[in-house]
């Protein structure tokens, strides 16, 4: 039997929206796909020692990441994601990891480093996997098909998130057929918060120290940026003066803009972002002051780094609950029962 | 209308020059203090960057002051400074201030919104004025960046410190009452004249450091601790790669130094924001010219410098340059900077003293 080519792929970053797509393609070309296990603290620690110190706790893991992956592949695919949506960048650092990587140790397999520059996803993103195909010469109609193939399992995962579906939630159902699948049905719950932030803070449960299962366990609902469709941000974008530069800013921006203008079914938003985070300084002020221009809505930023711990966050997450609880009360609203832990 | 605009390095005397003959009433920032960054810092975001805080602590100083418009520079990232002016008119709102603000974005990117704004800022004055004050300008700032590298180079070797700062400031004083054409090459001269009559120890052979970066540190003495004067004092010649000048001719009308960019390829092939780029081409180019060091400042968070910082170690290695780093914040006091700059030269010195024998 031929002994396949192992390619890894990092657990964190952009994997939460782009993992099924590069997946069905690389496993498509005849590839075995090894992920990196789930983030531990051994991941943090090899991170945190690989890594400049100045540099946001996300990229550590990240480094984390490929030193979990580097002595049980071949290749290391780290694409240099530039934009996604043809206007936007992503964060410099994105920018510039697969050199900050290439440059931290001499012992890393090679990295599939190709520039992921896409415009909504057509032709454009045919350009991008045609280059890693041609890398692995691979015919073109395997190209051609794992393209296909591809785009479709990326479409119907974001109509999953779209849904209300958590990536983790969303991965596991993918090939699931879609009459087969139990949506959540949103507004059972009394309160309903937007957690906005970049995904691989927000759905990592070790470095946001479990926030979302945490909030959904004390009974609340959560909308999270990756839940709502891509045309109602879309919209969004007309509302500000200047947009940010950055592909995820942008969707937080947006995503906390729509839930407080369009939708109005939130109680409040959590920004979860973390030290240092370079366009995070930018995007947790203007959260802010929009929160404090619409009516006071309650706003709480959740800052995370190599050190929080998940009892100091969730101490800050129940008394910021049990405010919005007390808030509700006041108003008129009787619904403590409701809410289990009361 | 009152004007104002940030605070950057000794180029600002040019700035108020140029604005006043365009007819406006020009406050003019102060440099910098401590006072300046904690007001800076009270209102800024946590991990928004030193420039940013010092910018909006210079603004809340001449706000006060009846200010109604402020000139500022806007841009298309990825670095976040492009994204600055917009913050800060919505943190001054929120405080009450409501200032016209007129950012000038990149006129290639953004032709007719920059010729908009030159309009606003014109005033309705004559076309061919206009003209004559931005040449005056540039030849002003010409002579500016001439006098300070010519500083540097003299400080080194100076007999008694303190001599080569203080013909600098006369230089600069020459400069800032120069209105004319004529009154700005006789203040380029008569300041370069002051420093050469700077007694210098001519046998002494100083050390030659590159210093590279975000931009605003480094044209920001207030921000970097008057580096290059403590170079100075320790007998460096110290080389910044960003003046003024260079900055409105690469990045500003063209797209960013391409020789810096070529240097940069093997490492770091893609374009990130700020200088990011430029950094890493700059050591390159710093180590070919046979340069003793190079020490890069960046503020604290700085994205582009982080990705920068994390391939120094291995540019280091591959072109046998040492290389230093500060990321400067609030926290920074001039005692830590002037200590680790000490030992830096010491081991210049004696890579020199090996290399030689």
């Amino acid at each position: 039997m031929k002994i396949m080519v192992k390619i890894g792929i990092p657990r964190t970053l952009a994997y939460y929206t782009f993992y099924p797509l590069w997946k069905t393609f690389l496993e498509e070309l005849g590839l075995e796909v090894v992920l990196s296990p789930p983030t531990n603290k051994k991941i943090l620690d090899l991170g945190v020692q690989e890594t400049v110190n100045d540099a946001c706790v996300p990229i550590k893991l990240y480094h984390g990441h490929v030193m979990a992956l580097k002595n049980k592949v071949d290749f290391l695919f780290i694409p240099r994601l530039v934009s996604a949506d043809g206007k936007s960048t992503f964060c410099p650092k994105f920018l510039g990891l697969p050199d900050m990587v290439k440059f931290s140790r001499e012992d890393l397999p090679p990295i599939i480093n190709t520039t992921f520059r896409v415009r909504r996803f057509r032709a454009s993103l045919f350009g991008f996997l045609y280059k890693i195909g041609t890398k692995f010469s691979a015919k073109k109609t395997t190209i051609i098909r794992g393209y296909l193939k591809a785009g479709q399992i990326h479409k119907k995962y974001h109509y999953l998130l779209s849904k209300g579906f958590f990536p983790s939630e969303a991965l596991e159902k993918l090939h699931t057929p879609l009459k087969d699948i139990e949506f959540p049905r949103p507004g059972k719950e009394k309160i309903t918060l937007a957690v906005v932030g970049y995904p691989y803070s927000i759905f990592d449960p070790y470095i946001s120290g479990n926030l979302l299962q945490n909030l959904r366990k004390i009974g609340i609902g959560i909308i999270t940026p990756e839940n709502i469709a891509n045309n109602s941000l879309r919209k969004m974008s007309r509302r500000l003066p200047q947009n940010f530069f950055w592909y995820y800013s942008n969707r937080a921006a947006w995503s906390a803009l729509h839930l407080i203008e369009k939708a109005k079914n939130i109680d409040g938003i959590i920004h979860v972002t973390a030290f240092g985070c370079g366009p995070d300084a930018m995007l947790n002020k203007l959260l802010e002051l929009e929160a404090k221009n619409h009516n006071q809505l309650p706003f709480l930023t959740v800052s995370i780094d190599e050190h929080s711990g998940e009892a100091g966050i969730l101490t800050r997450l129940e008394a910021f609950v049990d405010m919005l609880i007390h808030k509700k009360e006041t108003k008129g609203e009787k619904l403590s029962e409701g809410i289990p832990g009361n | 209308m009152r004007v104002t605009y940030a605070h950057m390095g000794t180029s600002t005397i040019v700035f108020q020059s140029m604005l006043e003959e365009i007819g406006h009433e020009v406050i003019a920032p102060p440099r910098p203090t401590p006072k300046t960054l904690s007001l800076g810092v009270q209102y800024a975001p946590e991990f928004a960057c030193i420039p940013f805080k010092l910018v909006l602590g210079t603004y809340l100083e001449t706000l006060p002051k009846g200010v109604e418009i402020i000139v500022s520079a806007g841009g298309y990232g990825p670095c976040r400074a492009g994204f600055y002016g917009e913050l800060h008119r919505r943190i001054l709102r929120e405080m009450g201030y409501n200032p016209q603000f007129i950012f000038f974005f990149p006129p290639l990117k953004k032709p007719v919104d920059f010729f908009k704004k030159i309009v606003k800022l014109k005033k309705g004055g004559s076309w061919g004025g206009f003209y004559r004050s931005i040449r005056r300008g540039f030849a002003k700032l010409k002579s500016v960046d001439d006098i300070e590298i010519k500083s540097h180079e003299i400080r080194a070797r100076e007999l008694k410190r303190g001599d080569t700062s203080r013909a600098f400031r006369k230089g600069i004083g020459y400069l800032e009452a120069a209105r004319s054409t004529k009154e700005i090459e006789e203040a380029h001269r008569e300041g370069l004249k002051e420093l050469e009559k700077v007694p210098q120890n001519l046998d002494f052979e100083p050390l030659k450091v590159g210093i590279i970066g975000e931009i605003y540190v480094q044209l920001e003495p207030a921000a970097n601790f008057f580096l290059e004067e403590t170079l100075g004092h320790m007998g460096v010649i110290p080389r910044r790669t960003i003046f003024l000048t260079s900055f409105t001719r690469h990045d500003v009308v063209a797209h960013g130094e391409r020789e810096a960019k070529e240097r940069a390829q093997p490492y770091l092939p893609l374009v990130i924001g700020g200088h990011g780029q430029n950094s890493v081409g700059d050591v390159v180019h710093f180590a070919e010219k046979g340069f003793n060091g190079v020490v890069q400042l960046a503020p604290f968070t700085c994205i582009p410098e982080i990705v920068a910082k994390s391939i120094m170690p291995h540019l280091s290695k591959v072109n046998g340059i040492p290389v230093l780093t500060f990321f400067i914040d609030e926290q920074t006091g001039q005692a830590g900077v002037e200590t680790r700059l000490e030992a830096f030269v010491d081991l210049m010195n004696q890579q020199r003293k090996c290399n030689s024998a």
